[in-house]
């Protein structure tokens, strides 16, 4: 039912772990559906210079966390802002359709850890879902 | 590979597979025609009722061919509502039946039925007073399965029966996971109706039985040629009966046996798994559940990636939600039992057959010792718990 990519990352996901020092963190989940996901990042001169997560949840949402991370990693705020949960999946070879919105949540949690970021910072975070 | 989902399915008995295959071939014959090659499937037919009958104490004219546990189901259910009608509309079930009732009552419950679901403890056992409580002047049937097929409990069905019995309201009991695994006597029981599957037995699929007891009448939901009395008609799957009568047959032969060394490798499973991995809990009932079922849950992960890691290490297991299936909501069977969701979602389902040895419950035991350790690396509710 998944796809060999979304195996790959899940049997070998990426950037795990916490920052203790992070400049960003966001928590994003959806219980009824056993999906819990936080997102730290660390951000000099406007690039994600260094990213990791913690995940509880199925084999979609380990594999979604895993893929964000790596596709925002080294990128500028904008360009991170930029990715959708479409591209998530799109990256990951596609995700079975029961997972597209309950597990595919690695995007959200990527905004709202930039989200958290920018309100450290100068206060001017707002709220923004990753939907297209 | 390791199969441990035996309640899900089990392989077919190379015993059961010998005798059904005739039947294909050479004895194709349709049971209803008169020719020599048709009595000889309806003679196949009625030696396999016969055996069916006898593994659950009933006579060969109380079992009913059917397509298999969901069918034997809906034919109870609505064809006892249906006749009963102008009786009541008053259904009493459990909370942790499998969909195959519990979907049935509902869509009775949508077509003004009225439908009282029983509670279950943290133990997953429904109470004998709330039934009690339960049955009103309209009540026309209890359905409560026999034992349960995600965390098996065994629901205390005689009771239930003498209940059923003495109120003069038809009871029906969903007996997929227990027969053939657990001794099963309709009388002993006092159950109108049963249902039965054979693949769960080593039979085949697409085939299960419907006993009723004599003198009970249903309504027909199922329209055609009049094949067995009515109640199910269409051509007779001859090679799938002859193969449920075979598996019940084995299985009688072998019930003490099985259950007893089943008992002993679930045990083991059970106290490696609770002294293995921290924070990990059974789920169920400790001693009223299946011989070979063992459920657990375990504190900061979630089951459909324990099982996605266990087939990595050639582990074929099951979850204990319905995560990994078409609908994403945490299992109706745990949140029954009182568990939240997140408790519900870290839930693992190993169901042994009697192919599975002592050598294996020690690998899966350490797999998924493995397994858990590496998601909870991965899990921020793990840390919250550690903290």
């Amino acid at each position: 039912m998944y796809s060999e990519k979304v195996m790959e990352h899940f049997s070998n996901p990426r950037n795990v772990g916490e920052i203790e020092d992070a400049d960003g963190v966001g928590t994003v989940g959806n219980p009824v559906c056993g999906d819990l996901m936080t997102i730290y990042i660390k951000v000099k001169d406007n690039i994600i210079e260094d990213i990791k997560f913690k995940t509880f949840g199925c084999g979609a949402a380990i594999a979604t966390s895993s893929m964000v991370t790596e596709m925002a990693m080294g990128k500028t705020i904008e360009e991170a802002l930029k990715i959708t949960r479409t591209n998530v999946a799109d990256e990951l070879e596609g995700l079975p359709p029961v997972k597209m919105h309950c597990s595919n949540l690695a995007a959200d949690a990527l905004h709202a850890a930039i989200d958290d970021y920018k309100k450290r910072k100068g206060g001017e975070g707002e709220e923004k879902k990753a939907e297209d | 590979m390791i199969y441990m989902d035996h309640s899900a399915t089990s392989p077919v008995d190379p015993e059961v597979l010998e005798a059904m295959e005739p039947y294909f071939t050479d004895s194709f014959g349709n049971a209803s025609t008169l020719y020599s090659l048709g009595r000889e499937a309806r003679t196949a037919m009625e030696s396999a009722r016969k055996q069916v009958a006898s593994i659950i104490g009933a006579t060969p004219d109380e079992i009913i061919f059917t397509s298999g546990g969901t069918e034997s189901d809906n034919i109870a259910i609505k064809g006892t509502v249906f006749k009963l009608k102008k009786k009541g509309n008053h259904i009493i079930t459990s909370a942790i039946e499998h969909p195959a009732v519990d979907e049935t009552c509902k869509y009775l419950e949508k077509n003004g039925f009225q439908v009282t679901y029983l509670p279950v403890g943290e133990d997953g056992i429904v109470s004998v007073s709330d039934l009690k409580d339960a049955i009103t002047d309209k009540t026309v049937l209890i359905t409560v399965m026999h034992a349960n097929n995600e965390i098996g409990t065994i629901q205390p069905i005689k009771e239930i029966g003498e209940v059923a019995a003495e109120k003069n309201i038809y009871f029906h009991t969903d007996a997929v996971q227990s027969v053939g695994k657990i001794p099963v006597d309709v009388k002993e029981l006092k159950v109108d109706m049963l249902s039965i599957s054979a693949h769960k037995l080593y039979g085949p699929k697409g085939i299960g039985a419907l006993y009723i007891r004599k003198g009970i009448r249903l309504e027909p939901i199922i329209h055609g040629g009049g094949h067995e009395r009515g109640i199910r008609p269409g051509t007779e799957n001859v090679a799938g009966a002859v193969g449920l009568g075979k598996a019940c047959e084995i299985a009688e032969r072998y019930l003490e046996k099985n259950s007893r060394s089943l008992t002993s490798i679930r045990d083991r499973l059970i106290n490696g798994v609770l002294s293995e991995i921290e924070e990990s809990h059974l789920n169920g009932h400790p001693t009223i559940r299946l011989p070979n079922n063992a459920h657990f849950r375990f504190t900061g992960i979630e089951g459909e990636s324990l099982v996605l890691h266990l087939d990595f290490k050639g582990i074929a297991a099951s979850t204990g939600s319905a995560c990994s299936s078409k609908k994403l909501e945490p299992s109706h069977v745990l949140m029954a039992l009182g568990m939240d969701e997140v408790q519900a979602h870290g839930s693992l389902r190993l169901t042994l057959g009697k192919e599975n040895t002592a050598e294996e419950v020690d690998y899966v035991i350490e797999s998924v010792k493995g397994a858990v350790g590496t998601l909870r690396s991965l899990s921020p509710l793990w840390c919250q718990t550690e903290e």
